[in-house]
């Protein structure tokens, strides 16, 4: 792969879409100028597990401004129900609480959500389950994980190792499940006249298309999806829900008329997937100076009834560290609750909380510094795959943290810090995330009124792609940044992948370095008005293990009388190739770090076993944190390149942030307080009974 | 939210009189509460009435020392006011350390004590619920019960009350001027929320239709040196796991007099009556403070639930007590 | 139920009945096609919403739009002049104090409505004594922020982005 000589890479470029969106006027999913929409609000099950037995909607039908009412009844047959979750309003059946029996179409968002509530609904109810132990009989093995990773990995015998090593830790550690909330609530705007145009909030316009056309049989030419601004994301929106269905068959219902389907938040918690649970036992086993023999982490984590997903929890262990014997299992309880889905950094996330939490509990039973712990175990090659590493900067990741941090004066001793009536402590944790590139996207770049411009359907989240193409695409040319325009968010662009799997600028930036390299073959440096070519992405060569990895410093408080924990201090270094805009990137890694805090201080999504949803389903009570949650919180990264990964030597950002934050968290409370919390969140209550008062 | 009429008369008399009148008719002061409701489902009026333009958004002095606030005083007002800030700074502490700046600058002080519990189950109306529904059931007992009572809980409710600055008015002796169909009454803060009892489905001991005019705040030298401490999950933007309000009147070491009042842990502002006799006289200590916490939450009686329950409040009441206490108490010396 | 209600938004004057039931969010949105404030949680839990209501933020997704009769509002779209950005706008993007933008607007409304209050002299709670005279620190800033959402985590940017603002904005 030939290198990118950078002059706009690198550069620390205002946003592009700045102005639009201090002003409010970037238009989001709802916001389109339409003429005379009609609205639609969703109706829902009441019941965990059963059957709608009658839907009575005279009373909304009388209502003054109702146009219609799409019941299992009226609504029509899908052409795909292959993918349960998507097959709404196609049978009687319920399979999770909050799951959509009903829409209301009306003239006014008022009428709309008054006449849905006045539909009533009768159940032939039975016992649904929902609740996941590690003790159910009824567990099973995923033939895959996500996306497409082994279930159970096992190299030596980690029973022998953990048998015959002088140090061994065995323990248990939980998240919670958490909902990824992006605060522009999940919206579609559709508008039917013999072809579908949507208006919807996803992170990839192409596969939005693809879903939605398959599930009603559309050709792809009859679907255009537009959504140049996101108003978050973190997975939920990375591809259609079933509300989207909805919107669908309501702008169906009423041709010519867009409807505008906008979930409230509190739907949200019910029907745009979540991040599982997990029950994560770590095993671990060493010699006297921390080199490990063994690293076993087992899995349990939960799916619904109706659609799997199994999170990829175990992926992690797999690579971090160096141990001759290894295993990592996945086990799945299918239970009577709803879809869940990616949630930023799927299986990193989660699965970089048990491994990092159990890694300082070994350093301390050793009398090692965790640092030096990490370094002892740094392994030469990927673990898992037996492939070298395209590039590996853990080390220093962790050397310049503990550096800016001010690691080196640290006491190892645990709960012996104390400023006022407040318990200090610090804490580390590493940091990883895959570097990933999709098969396949396309970028268009043409010379247009002396500007190139570049097109591609990608999507920005908030990450910056508005203003990081033209910076690829202004040094594929090797011409100005400022003399370059693109054009995203749209499939009458050409086709761009889902922004997930922290792929985006990887994925596309390759693609538009492709069709730099066409235009200027084609049309050497002297392009006329209209010069256009093409250019896709190559898939990776399989040759080497690629991943972006960060370490992460923590300093928290907790409260001698109450238990109240802060964090004044978050300091991530990572290592995640050349970095393409150091302004968005600082906040794409801060944004993490700081989600990552909220999960480890406030999130847990309260499921109620005797009604089977989440009780605390909105934002007063699914806490997450404010401002006033969030100190100083600093990212760095070391000036890596990696030739291997892709024309840029650029990894992606928008995940690594949010991996191993919470363990480092929780190892800076035990070093504050002497109590080691295993289960998130760490909440005051799980420390106040082992403090001692003033 | 089902279609409603809506009136914003000049005066209390008429608004009073609307409402009255009506037993689907409900007040609107800031609307951060009813609003809320509106949209959920919780409140469905035929009839709102807007009051206020009909009560006063004044506070003035009585002339002892004391204060009284009109109904209408945003929450950012009474905050801010330098009267209330150096003779009640529990008062402004307490306002301060509820909601947001938006939600203070539209909150009422009328509104502030009357807004209802925000128990995730009284909210959500697909569950069963004694306060929102008659005789419905309490989902909460054995529920998501970490923001529910540990004091003075009944079979029917387990809610709490979620004003912060009825805490503080409950420890300072406060009183209400309310003015119904049948006249104008006081009423002393303290006994203006009930207990849920056979009765959750009431929060007060307001008849429908009576309307507050004012809160009077007596004179009281002592709650100068006041405080209000409020322990939540997060750092700001979030309801009391507990919360302290308290004025102590130390000299020489021992407690001359306190007024404690609790929030965050019953059906209504819980006043500390039994440890404010336990304080009297007693040294200025953090013994002598564990002990009135620990007299007063003698009763005290934890919810299991589906998150571990809430036992851990009382742990966390007493120990918030005695911080606060100690606090104030340094404070003095 | 219908009534009249007149309303200056952003400098212009509207004058229209509504439902009894709308809120000042959706009058803004829906009626008015003002999509400057968002709806994040329309319970007032995030901020997103937040304008300006006669010079004082407020949330306009509690806001009844009856009860606004004759009401000021201002948006973030109606915080520039003459092609020019608020200054606490303008700090936003400086700072890049925003990923997704959606609270933003709310942010910034809120921001402007904070810096006022702060002018005044009113306290907040991470004044330890309200009767004392607080500077624009970092917990001063964050507290009084506290009530608007920002799920990108923009905080540690926002922070900033504030108090440079308030550095511009205050009097020579």
């Amino acid at each position: 792969m030939t290198a990118l000589h950078s002059r706009a890479i690198g550069r620390d470029l205002l946003r592009r879409d700045g102005r639009l969106k201090v002003t409010g006027t970037a238009p989001y999913a709802y916001e389109g100028p339409l003429g005379k929409p009609a609205y639609c609000h969703l109706i829902q099950a009441t019941i965990a597990r059963g059957r709608v037995t009658g839907m009575d909607t005279t009373s909304a039908q009388a209502i003054d401004g109702v146009i219609t009412v799409l019941t299992a009844d009226n609504a029509e047959r899908l052409a795909s129900t292959e993918d349960n979750e998507l097959a709404v309003l196609q049978s009687d059946e319920v399979a999770f609480r909050g799951q959509i029996i009903g829409a209301v179409i009306a003239e006014t968002s008022e009428v709309a959500r008054h006449a849905a509530g006045t539909v009533q609904v009768t159940y032939a109810q039975e016992p649904h389950d929902v609740e996941l132990s590690v003790d159910r009989a009824d567990l099973y093995k995923p033939y895959k994980i996500n996306p497409a990773y082994p279930t159970d990995t096992a190299d030596g015998d980690v029973a022998a190792a953990m048998a015959s090593a002088p140090v061994t830790l065995e323990n248990t550690y939980t998240t919670a499940m958490y909902h990824n909330n992006p605060m522009e609530p999940h919206t579609t705007t559709a508008l039917w006249d013999g072809s579908l145009t949507m208006w919807d909030s996803t992170q990839g316009v192409h596969s939005a298309r693809s879903v939605i056309a398959r599930v009603f049989g559309f050709d792809h030419e009859q679907v255009r999806v537009v959504c140049p601004y996101v108003g978050g994301g973190f997975g939920s929106k990375g591809t259609p829900h079933a509300h989207v269905v909805v919107a669908v068959m309501a702008a169906r219902a009423t041709p010519g008329r867009a409807v505008k389907l906008a979930l409230t938040r509190q739907q949200m918690f019910f029907l745009t997937g979540y991040r599982t649970p997990t029950i994560q036992k770590m095993q671990l086993a060493a010699d006297r100076d921390g080199h490990l023999a063994a690293i076993a982490l087992d899995v349990v984590e939960q799916t619904s009834r109706i659609k799997e997903f199994a999170e990829q929890t175990g992926m992690p262990t797999r690579s971090m560290y160096a141990a001759p014997n290894r295993r990592t299992t996945h086990r799945l309880a299918a239970l009577d609750v709803p879809v869940p889905t990616w949630m930023r950094a799927p299986g990193e996330c989660p699965g970089m909380f048990g491994p990092e939490v159990a890694l300082d509990e070994l350093a301390e039973q050793l009398g090692l510094d965790p640092i030096e712990l990490r370094i002892r175990n740094e392994p030469s090659v990927d673990p898992d795959s037996g492939r070298p590493w395209s590039s590996r900067n853990l080390i220093a990741c962790l050397r310049e943290g503990a550096e800016r941090f001010g690691w080196a004066e640290r006491d190892p001793a645990p709960g012996v810090r104390r400023q006022g009536d407040w318990l200090v402590g610090t804490g580390v944790a590493a940091s990883v995330y895959p570097t990933y590139r999709m098969a396949v996207s396309t970028a268009t770049l043409r010379y247009e009124r002396s500007r190139y411009v570049v097109e591609i359907g990608a999507a920005d989240l908030g990450t910056g792609t508005w203003t990081t193409l033209p910076q690829i695409a202004a040094d594929a040319l090797g011409v100005d940044v400022d003399d370059v325009d693109a054009r995203i968010g749209d499939t009458d662009y050409p086709i761009a992948s889902v922004a997930g799997g922290s792929s985006g600028m990887s994925t596309w930036g390759s693609a538009i370095v492709e069709a730099a390299r066409a235009f200027r073959d084609k049309f050497g440096t002297d392009p006329a008005d209209g010069d256009e070519a093409e250019g896709s992405v190559s898939p990776p060569t399989g040759k080497y293990a690629m991943h972006a990895f960060g370490a992460q410093f923590v300093e928290a408080r907790v409260h001698a009388d109450t238990g109240e924990i802060r964090v004044p201090r978050l300091l991530g270094v990572f290592a995640a190739g050349r970095i393409i805009n150091p302004r968005t990137a600082r906040s794409q890694f801060i944004g993490g770090m700081t989600m990552g805090l909220s999960m480890a201080l406030h999130e847990q999504s309260v499921l109620d076993p005797r009604f089977g949803h989440v009780v605390n389903h909105d934002f007063a009570d699914y806490h997450i944190s404010v401002c006033a949650d969030v100190g100083d919180v600093q990212a760095h990264w070391i000036d890596e390149y990696d030739p291997h990964v892709n024309a840029m030597g650029s990894k992606g950002i928008g995940e690594i942030g949010i991996v191993g934050t919470a363990a480092a968290v929780v190892n800076a409370v035990h070093h504050a307080t002497g109590v080691r919390v295993r289960d998130l969140p760490v909440t005051l209550d799980k420390v106040l009974a082992q403090l001692t008062p003033n | 939210m089902k279609p409603f009429a809506y009136q914003a008369p000049g005066d209390a008399a008429t608004a009073v009189r609307s409402v009255a009148a009506d037993p689907a008719a409900v007040f609107l002061g800031g609307g951060t509460n009813l609003v809320d409701h509106l949209k959920l489902g919780v409140a469905a009026p035929d009839l709102i009435v807007d009051v206020t333009a009909a009560t006063s958004n004044e506070i003035t002095d009585d002339g002892a020392g004391g204060l009284r606030i009109g109904a209408a005083v945003p929450n950012s007002e009474l905050a801010a006011d330098r009267r209330v800030r150096d003779r009640y700074p529990v008062v402004a502490q307490a306002l301060l350390s509820g909601a947001s700046g938006q939600l203070r600058n539209m909150a009422t002080t009328g509104g502030n004590p009357l807004q209802r519990t925000r128990c995730v189950y009284f909210q959500d109306v697909t569950t069963p619920c004694n306060k929102r529904k008659s005789g419905s059931g309490c989902s909460a007992i054995g529920g998501y019960t970490r923001y529910h009572a540990i004091l003075g809980a009944s079979e029917q409710c387990i809610a709490t009350h979620p004003s912060d600055l009825a805490v503080a008015l409950a420890a300072l002796d406060a009183e209400v001027r309310v003015l119904g169909a049948a006249g104008e009454r006081g009423i002393p803060f303290v006994d203006l929320h009930r207990l849920p009892g056979e009765h959750p489905e009431l929060d007060t001991v307001l008849e429908h239709g009576e309307l507050i005019l004012s809160i009077d705040l007596p004179p009281l030298p002592m709650a100068a040196r006041s405080a209000y401490r409020k322990v939540r999950d997060r750092a700001s933007y979030a309801f009391a796991l507990v919360s302290v309000a308290a004025a102590v009147d130390v000299a020489d070491g021992i407690v001359r007099d306190a007024r404690i009042a609790f929030g965050g842990v019953a059906h209504k502002p819980w006043r500390a009556t039994k440890a404010e006799e336990s304080l009297r006289g007693a040294p200025a200590s953090d013994d002598s403070y564990r002990a009135a916490a620990q007299t007063e939450l003698a009763g005290a009686q934890a919810q299991d639930g589906i998150d571990g329950g809430n036992a851990f409040k009382i742990l966390l009441l007493t120990r918030t007590l005695v911080a606060t206490l100690r606090d104030l108490a340094h404070e003095e010396t | 139920m219908k009534t009249e209600l007149s309303l200056d938004v952003d400098g212009e004057p509207y004058h229209l009945a509504v439902d009894t039931r709308m809120t000042l969010l959706d009058l803004l949105r829906e009626r008015l096609g003002k999509m400057s404030p968002k709806k994040g949680c329309d319970h007032g839990q995030c901020g997103a919403c937040t304008v300006l209501i006669n010079g004082r933020r407020a949330l306009a997704c509690l806001a009844l739009a009856v009860a606004h009769d004759g009401s000021e509002v201002v948006t973030a779209d109606g915080l520039a002049h003459d092609g020019a950005l608020h200054p606490v706008a303008q700090a936003f993007l400086d700072h890049d104090a925003f990923q997704c933008g959606y609270c933003t607007p709310g942010q910034i409304c809120s921001a402007v409505g904070m810096l006022d209050e702060f002018a005044q002299g009113w306290p907040s709670a991470a004044t330890i004594y309200p009767a004392s005279e607080p500077e624009l620190d970092h917990d001063e800033v964050a507290e009084r922020m506290s009530g608007n959402l920002c799920r990108c985590g923009a905080y540690a940017n926002i922070v900033p982005a504030v108090q440079d603002a308030a550095g511009q904005m205050a009097p020579r």
